[in-house]
């Protein structure tokens, strides 16, 4: 069966040329980075390239670079890490909006337990975050605000520097989550005007387990993992030389290829979703269509669960998404859908589509094919609820 | 698929056989257990854990299927729980397994499974389906007699009959576990799924109070003449037959015969007054025929782990029927099923009331 990945926004296959210079790495750079040695050095001058091209790709000094073991890594690091750091002052109030990824949702709820006040920020249905909905969260207590760059399930693009210049208007700090952002659009840690900023390696044709957290000249930050004074006493731990280097490999490519990338995906992006929404009654894009990530597209199927759309799709060959899965792999409402306003029903009809770099017109048009006939089937045995 | 050695030598037997195998798994609830306090180790071993669902997808791995977890917590709660819950709550017996094949496995599910282009549903079930020479299907006991589970069945339609195949119903549970060995299945030594998935400690009446804590109402025990002999904590607690627990003593021992909710009242009485020769059965289906137009003489099966006695049933008004004993049965409880057999077929059952 030929398979066709529309789930880039999950993850992305690992670039060959990543793979090349892991497994080189892999074989040749096998020193600890901490060792004062020749093996050692070489170890050290690797990840320092990788930490270069990372600092390149998001625009920042390659001295603010922390490498992690990815996104969720980087968004605890900043949460956790600056709400001790900032424990004595007094602030102890932490923002976040209601269509975070989990790493940041399940994080602020872990430090509410331990006596942190939090506060979620509302959207609408357009999915972006009103600047006025954090004007009258902030208090002088907020010592933290994280905004997702873009969502992971619906693609639209917050207004971080205004979100970032209201929040240190009253002294707090903000950090965004770029997950879905890093090679897919401009990432500029200045031009954001944010404190703190994580990506993630595997978003963009890098290897699983390893990210980074930008973390601004001068910001003091608690670390997480205690142990050696590696990462600049920031992130201890020996580090993981093969991901770093295939992370700065895979940053290299994206900054080099981002511009190019995005109008092509956005065009075949515009094209599924006109298609879709011309082949199959009933659809409906949720979210604001700009801005946006240019690879996304977030469709809701009346009279569909998403679940056997997506497992009808699979079946065919077809890779999409929804929601957030759960530990055995079932879907659960999304809780983005629900906090845009959505009603229960279409949380759990809507399908993600995230594209990628080896996508095509052909593939775009398959999946348009597919969809009328499936969409009719499952419409066909949608039955009023059993008897009870 | 359930992540047990029936469900996945199902699957296999199938796909072996050259079938087009979809393997399909039910999440049923939250993978840390239903409303367990103490998370996911009390769970551990009971049908439907994270484990078992892992399980399958191992299974599925093996014979090479592709295989889905559908998320149904929402419709077992809705469906099987619920219905559980409140018929505690009534003072009967309930029988969750048989509404969960009839409202959940062969009717949700056949849906999910005929719009993702499948024909049939097949499960672990020890059972067997026959296409009669009239072209209706009938549900005949399976091969093991110890293991059949077509008293489980008895509610489904024709329409989910012709749609349900039982590859396992042919066979004893040796050979079943036999073939999973045959197949390389890591599941062959696996043990049996207890009766109630959903409970895994046991504790139906704690359950039933944290789902419907209104249930939790004091009462009496009373015996046959009204004479209280005694306190309980709620008609939740009670099944018809039960013995232990009552927290009364008499001479002899004593068993519940009654449970009325509205007035919280448990009777109970020697053994003897348990034996009654006659029932009445309510939402009957005559599974492959109409309802009879006189007394139909049947072997007539009134819990799981009863032996089908000998008696004869007639259909009343409003899909109800009424059936009576050649000889007393004990404990005949309200909410269990009253399956009605012609040696191994399945001539109809329905709900004791």
């Amino acid at each position: 069966m030929q398979r066709i990945y529309f789930d880039h926004n999950a993850t992305t296959p690992v670039h060959p040329v990543v793979v090349d210079a892991m497994a080189a790495a892999l074989r040749d750079e096998f020193g600890n980075p901490s060792s004062v040695h020749y093996f050692g050095q070489r170890a050290k001058t690797a990840m320092d390239q990788a930490r270069s091209a990372v600092a390149t790709l998001i625009g920042g000094d390659p001295a603010e670079v922390v490498f992690t073991s990815g996104g969720t890594e980087s968004d605890n690091h900043a949460i956790r890490g600056i709400a001790e750091a900032l424990e004595p002052t007094g602030r102890r109030h932490l923002i976040a909006t209601a269509i975070e990824h989990e790493a940041v949702l399940n994080t602020l709820k872990a430090l509410a337990r331990r006596g942190w006040t939090t506060s979620l920020l509302p959207v609408d249905q357009t999915g972006i975050v009103s600047p006025g909905a954090l004007r009258d969260a902030l208090t002088d207590q907020t010592a933290l605000v994280s905004v997702m760059h873009a969502n992971n399930e619906i693609g639209t693009v917050q207004p971080i520097a205004e979100l970032a210049r209201m929040a240190h208007e009253r002294g707090a700090l903000l950090h965004t989550d770029a997950v879905q952002t890093a090679g897919k659009l401009p990432v500029g840690v200045r031009a954001l005007e944010v404190d703190l900023l994580s990506i993630s390696a595997h978003k963009f044709y890098g290897p699983k387990g390893v990210g980074a957290l930008w973390v601004r000249r001068g910001l003091r930050l608690l670390p997480i993992l205690t142990g050696g004074k590696h990462e600049r006493n920031r992130r201890a731990g020996t580090e993981n030389v093969a991901g770093i280097v295939g992370m700065g490999a895979a940053a290299a490519l994206a900054a080099a290829k981002m511009d190019e990338d995005a109008e092509r995906l956005g065009a075949l992006r515009d094209r599924l979703e006109a298609g879709i929404l011309r082949a199959v009654p009933g659809t409906a894009v949720n979210g604001a269509r700009t801005p946006r990530v240019p690879n996304t597209t977030n469709i809701s199927f009346d009279r569909v669960e998403a679940e056997s759309l997506l497992i009808a799709l699979d079946l065919e060959g077809v890779a999409v998404s929804t929601g957030s899965a759960c530990s055995s792999g079932t879907l659960e409402p999304s809780h983005v859908l629900k906090a845009m306003g959505f009603p229960p029903h279409r949380a759990q009809n809507s399908i993600r589509f995230s594209l990628g770099s080896a996508n095509s017109e052909a593939e775009v048009d398959r999946v348009i094919a597919l969809l009328p006939a499936i969409v009719e089937k499952l419409r066909s045995l949608t039955r009023a609820p059993v008897r009870v | 698929m359930s992540g047990g050695v029936d469900s996945s030598v199902a699957a296999a037997l199938l796909a072996e056989q050259g079938h087009d195998v979809i393997g399909l798994s039910m999440q049923l609830y939250p993978s840390t257990g239903p409303g367990q306090a103490g998370g996911g180790d009390r769970a551990f071993g009971t049908c439907c854990t994270l484990d078992d669902l892992l399980d399958a997808r191992r299974v599925a791995a093996a014979i090479g299927i592709p295989h889905y977890i559908l998320n149904f917590e929402r419709q077992f709660h809705d469906t099987v729980i619920s219905n559980f819950v409140r018929e505690y709550a009534a003072g009967r017996t309930p029988l969750p397994c048989a509404h969960c094949n009839s409202d959940l496995k062969f009717s949700t599910l056949l849906d999910r499974a005929l719009g993702l282009g499948a024909e049939q549903v097949a499960t672990g079930h020890y059972a067997r389906v026959e296409q009669l020479r009239d072209r209706r299907w009938a549900l005949k006991r399976g091969a093991d007699a110890d293991k059949d589970q077509s008293y489980f069945l008895f509610s489904l339609t024709q329409e989910q009959l012709a749609r349900a195949v039982f590859p396992v119903g042919a066979l004893t549970k040796p050979a079943v576990r036999a073939a999973a060995r045959r197949i390389g299945l890591q599941v062959a030594e696996k043990p049996d799924s207890q009766e109630i998935c959903f409970i895994p400690d046991g504790d139906y009446a704690a359950f039933v109070a944290r789902q419907e804590p209104a249930v939790v109402r004091d009462g009496a025990i009373v015996d046959q003449q009204g004479r209280v002999l005694g306190r309980h904590g709620g008609v939740h607690r009670f099944t018809v037959g039960q013995r232990k627990g009552l927290g009364v003593s008499a001479g002899a021992p004593l068993y519940v015969l009654r449970i009325e909710p509205q007035s919280a009242t448990v009777t109970v009485g020697p053994r003897p007054a348990l034996e009654q020769t006659t029932l009445t059965a309510s939402g009957v289906n005559w599974i492959a025929g109409d309802a009879p137009a006189a007394w139909l003489p049947v072997a007539a099966q009134i819990r799981h782990r009863h032996r089908a006695a000998p008696g004869r049933v007639r259909a009343l008004e409003d899909g109800r029927a009424e059936l009576v004993f050649d000889e007393p049965q004990p404990a005949i409880t309200p909410g269990q099923a009253v399956v009605f057999y012609d040696a191994d077929f399945v001539v109809g059952g329905g709900w004791i009331q």
